[in-house]
């Protein structure tokens, strides 16, 4: 069952729904994100990061040429940008379905590339409306901690910066 | 005087490098084997690929830079590789491989960071006295370093989301003009027109030392997202050239700041972004008007290359510094870090 549709109006709130489901963030969770070049991918896993308590003087970097960036936290963060990859077969080399299913939060930007879109985990599906403004979708696949689910169905419901479109 | 003789390995990304330097300053080979044909195919470096040809080319690359070099297996007396940052897989390769070498002749190992090799490849070419600033600008980083030596390097500021050399690779590919996207935007920036677009200079104004390009490639995108029919090839040049000199206006002028705030009269450019035309010519312009000294290597020894490890490994292992058989790649690895001699 998805969360429906919510419109962040800026940068800013990407990195605001970002945290926040950084701070709802309990246990264990693989996080697939989705959207093209700018569609604001980055910003949502640094507000993620953050939400998870990484040390605010790290800078949260793209892992395109590293491929993998690791931040320590409450949870601990596993960023992965797998734009680059050409193969699924090549993710078994760089031990990702260690960390995807370890004790910390994975993050992957380009999910499209584990060619598995029933992947179990928090689908987040972000898209380009205007300059400013990008449709941000939750689909949660599999099974996934439900009050994680219900405190981000709260926080979209009651903050009335976010306009919600329900699908 | 210590003379050394050292065979310098390099694979920490998509280039496999080896080459023979004596006492840290003269290159007798420099060797790159790219791979950029094996990746233009996928938009970018793929590791697995990356690990597989580095595996495949390291070999006969040392057997030809010991041949260039005139010199012969049993001369050598050292070896120096690339501990890291970079891909895991692709650095585990030099690092194996420099291990083994090492071991069976019996000379001493030394792994550099990456980074590092970068930063002091100038001093192949022509002394550059410390302390200076070091601009560090490639694929993978854009970091200002106060460096008083080599091994002491205290980072002034950083990239906090893209690096500049992904910037134009993004862009590029926005645009369909295929990888790498560094030269190719540059030579079409190179017709020096930008029909009067101006993107963001993204943080130029803050008072600190750090950098952020992700908001420029944005930029780039809207104005794309803007435009009622596909760019033709005057567009993009102009765009080309706009982009590029947003990024070399935010580069150079938080560059010459560092290094008037530090008291630093001397600014050293490095890694592959260092190749940009844009970016020299800026700097060459600063170097005038605000009395800095700006120093530049050659494009062979901006480039991923081996050569450039030669100046600190040379230094470290002369000074009885040396890295064990138990040496291992490390993708995440700070410069400040590196140890302090």
């Amino acid at each position: 069952m998805g969360l429906g549709a919510i419109v962040s109006g800026s940068e800013a709130q990407t990195l605001e729904l970002g945290k926040k489901l950084g701070r709802l963030l309990k246990q264990p969770t693989l996080i697939l994100l989705q959207g093209d070049l700018g569609a604001g991918k980055t910003v949502f896993a640094r507000g993620v990061a953050r939400g998870l308590g990484v040390d605010p003087d790290t800078p949260i970097t793209s892992p395109t040429f590293t491929l993998m960036n690791h931040y320590r936290a409450r949870l601990d963060l596993y960023h992965f940008d797998l734009y680059r990859l050409s193969d699924p077969d090549e993710l078994i080399e760089i031990g990702f379905d260690d960390y995807a299913h370890g004790s910390g939060i994975a993050l992957v930007e380009w999910p499209e590339k584990l060619e598995n879109p029933e992947t179990p985990g928090l689908w987040v599906h972000l898209q380009r409306l205007d300059d400013e403004r990008r449709e941000i979708v939750f689909s949660p696949k599999g099974d996934i901690d439900e009050e994680l689910l219900e405190r981000l169905r709260s926080y979209v419901d009651s903050n009335s910066s976010i306009s919600i479109e329900r699908v | 005087m210590i003379f050394m003789l050292l065979l310098a390995l390099e694979s920490s990304c998509d280039e496999t490098a080896a080459a023979v330097v004596r006492d840290g300053q003269q290159v007798l080979s420099n060797i790159i084997a790219s791979q950029v044909d094996l990746h233009a195919v996928y938009g970018g470096v793929v590791p697995e690929l990356a690990s597989r040809r580095h595996l495949e080319v390291i070999n006969p690359l040392v057997e030809e830079a010991l041949t260039t070099a005139g010199v012969k297996q049993e001369d050598l007396e050292g070896v120096v590789v690339t501990r890291g940052p970079g891909l895991v897989g692709a650095l585990l390769v030099g690092v194996s491989f420099a291990k083994a070498y090492a071991y069976a002749l019996k000379i001493p190992l030394i792994g550099v960071h990456h980074i590092e090799g970068h930063i002091q490849a100038i001093q192949l070419e022509e002394r550059v006295e410390y302390p200076f600033l070091a601009v560090a600008v490639s694929g993978g980083h854009t970091h200002l370093f106060r460096v008083d030596g080599i091994g002491r390097y205290r980072l002034l500021g950083r990239t906090v989301d893209d690096a500049a050399g992904e910037a134009f690779d993004k862009v590029a590919k926005m645009m369909g003009l295929g990888y790498p996207g560094g030269p190719i935007i540059d030579k079409l920036a190179g017709a020096n027109d930008d029909g009067g677009i101006v993107f963001p200079r993204p943080m130029v104004k803050k008072h600190n030392f750090d950098f952020s390009f992700s908001g420029v490639k944005t930029a780039v995108l809207n104005y794309l997202h803007r435009l009622q029919e596909p760019p033709d090839e005057t567009t993009i040049s102009q765009i080309a050239c706009a982009f590029q000199t947003a990024v070399v206006d935010v580069i150079t002028q938080k560059s010459v700041r560092a290094a008037e705030s530090e008291g630093l009269n001397r600014i050293v450019v490095a890694g592959g972004v260092a190749c940009n035309s844009g970016l020299r010519t800026k700097f060459a312009e600063l170097a005038v008007s605000s009395g800095l000294e700006i120093f530049f290597p050659s494009p062979l020894l901006c480039a991923d290359n081996s050569a450039m490890l030669a100046v600190a490994g040379d230094y470290y292992l002369s000074s009885g510094l040396f890295s064990g058989l138990d040496l291992n790649a490390v993708s995440n690895w700070p410069l400040e870090q590196v140890r302090c001699a």
